[in-house]
């Protein structure tokens, strides 16, 4: 066995922790530089608003039908169960809790960062290709401040918003879905709901959704600023961006259960 | 909704908003059954490069398997802690955790919940490829050659994100089952042998998960195909289309999911 071969696998292995390595405090170093705008506030207000529309608003259809489906496939899938155990009277419980903890955020995180956030590296991407970001810098506007946090804030902002809205749009879907499949009333939904859900379980999921946004929203910027290699490269970071964020919801979500839970 | 806006030949402003996302939405669905059908029938009597599949199959599957595993691991660990947490509330005996875990995973999970990250990567990865080409004039180069964009192009993919995607989902939903088992022994004292129950899965829960596997991975690779070979407007036209493929296919997943699920909560009873 050559020293190559041998070296090979350490090599790789390395390189790729590495390269993480260099991502985390890219957008770490990103995110410090973002919040420093904030204090006192020079954020571009017409961006902002402007971000708050085009990632929120047009992102409602799309969460609205996520989560009505999400919220129907759940009870289709734990209605087996239901019927075996019996358990008719906690099927309005275990939805919603299931949706307002986890499913919901998760699912909205998902869809989010799909639409909007390969949407943003790609924007952010081809601006740094097309040296629009240099163009910003020659005419003395902070790059940071019009263009990373007003999507930061945005993106937060915007999240917890549609994470609000789609665990209503869930939750009524599980309860028609239930009352269709399972002969549960939707009195009997809420009723066995109510008592045993805290105002605990909502805000634990609308902090990990804001946690996942700020996850989506860091890697699109730091990939889409990071942009290199003209036309191509801007696929390149889309990819490497929605995949990163991917991974990092998980991971979050992973870690935010145990911390939270 | 006048007399004289009808009349020139316009839809009134309320129906046209209703309207045009319905006809857009059915010209993509139209668009998308058109490329299955093409993709389907030249499977059988194409002529494709060789080595392509395999090719893609390596890109497509081994390159997203450590992606997969890691996403999936996660996924088991969460979902077991949150139910053994849970069932604690109601009852203290956590020996049906596994068994439970491990039926909806095989009937359902495995495959939804891995073919949203898979979608991910491997959609944005067919819709930048493919859309890149587009924009560069490849794709005319090849119809040049008198060489069928969807034969050489879309087939390949699609056979090896098939394969390859519900293989890949298969080790990850496995990799799942060791995480949460993981999980259960080190946080709630259920011994390995307690939690690997698969007593509750019956032969229909394993065909109804893998049809779902296959119906997914297979609508990802047309979605992303479709999107990459819609592609216009330069580079900025390749950020959109693959920001399409994602969407497209994670909707898709959950609304095949849904009708799937559905047929087999009549036909295949647990």
């Amino acid at each position: 066995m050559s020293r190559e071969t041998l070296f090979a696998l350490p090599a790789r292995v390395g390189a790729g922790i590495l390269s993480v390595a260099d991502q985390v405090g890219g957008m770490t170093l990103l995110l410090g530089q973002a919040l420093r705008r904030l204090f006192p506030p020079r954020v571009d207000r017409y961006e902002l608003v402007r971000n708050l529309h085009r990632m929120g608003v047009q992102s409602l259809p799309i969460v609205i039908a996520t989560a009505a489906f999400t919220g129907a496939i759940m009870v289709i899938q734990a209605a087996p169960l239901v019927i075996r155990f019996n358990a008719r009277a906690f099927i309005g419980w275990g939805a919603s809790f299931v949706t307002f903890r986890e499913v919901g955020p998760l699912l909205i995180a998902l869809m989010f960062n799909g639409r909007v956030g390969a949407n943003n590296a790609a924007e952010l991407g081809t601006m740094v290709v097309t040296e629009q970001v240099d163009g910003l810098r020659a005419l003395a506007i902070d790059p940071i401040g019009y263009l990373v946090t007003p999507r930061i804030l945005a993106m937060v902002v915007m999240i917890v918003a549609l994470t609000v809205l789609g665990d209503g749009v869930a939750v009524i879907g599980s309860m028609i879905t239930g009352d269709l499949l399972l002969d549960v009333h939707p009195r009997t939904f809420i009723a066995s709901a109510l008592p045993m859900l805290g105002p605990w379980d909502v805000i634990v999921g609308l902090i990990k959704s804001a946690i996942f946004g700020l996850m989506i929203a860091l890697t699109s910027c730091y990939f889409g600023l990071s942009t290199r290699g003209g036309a191509p490269g801007v696929g390149r970071s889309v990819n490497a961006s929605v995949v990163a964020a991917a991974s990092g919801i998980f991971v979050a979500d992973y870690l935010s259960t145990f911390v939270l839970g | 909704m006048t007399q004289a806006g009808l009349s020139e030949g316009h839809a009134p402003a309320t129906s046209r908003r209703l309207g045009g996302p319905v006809i857009d939405g059915l010209r993509d669905l139209r668009d998308l059954f058109r490329l299955l059908g093409r993709t389907l029938s030249l499977i059988s009597h194409g002529k494709r490069e060789k080595g392509a599949i395999v090719e893609q199959m390596y890109f497509i599957g081994n390159r997203s398997l450590v992606f997969m595993c890691i996403t999936m691991g996660f996924i088991g660990a969460i979902i077991t802690f949150q139910s053994a947490v849970q069932s604690q509330r109601l009852l203290p005996d956590l020996t049906m955790l596994g068994a439970t875990f491990i039926k909806l995973l095989v009937r359902d999970m495995a495959a939804s919940l891995g073919a949203m990250p898979l979608a991910t990567r491997v959609g944005a990865g067919i819709a930048a490829e493919i859309g890149s080409m587009v924009v560069t004039d490849q794709v005319d180069a090849l119809r040049m050659c008198a060489a069928d964009p969807v034969d050489y192009l879309v087939v390949p993919r699609f056979i090896a994100a098939t394969l390859m995607g519900t293989a890949v989902l298969i080790i990850a939903g496995a990799v799942s089952i060791v995480s949460g088992m993981l999980i259960a022994n080190g946080m709630f004292d259920v011994n390995f042998h307690t939690y690997l129950n698969f007593s509750m899965v019956t032969l229909g829960d394993v065909a109804l998960g893998v049809t779902k596997m296959i119906a997914f991975c297979a609508a990802i690779a047309i979605i992303s195909a479709q999107r990459g070979l819609a592609t216009f407007g330069g580079s900025e036209g390749v950020g959109t289309a693959t920001t399409r493929a994602v969407v497209g296919s994670s909707f898709a997943i959950i609304v095949l999911n849904f009708f799937i699920s559905g047929l087999g909560y009549f036909f295949v009873p647990s």
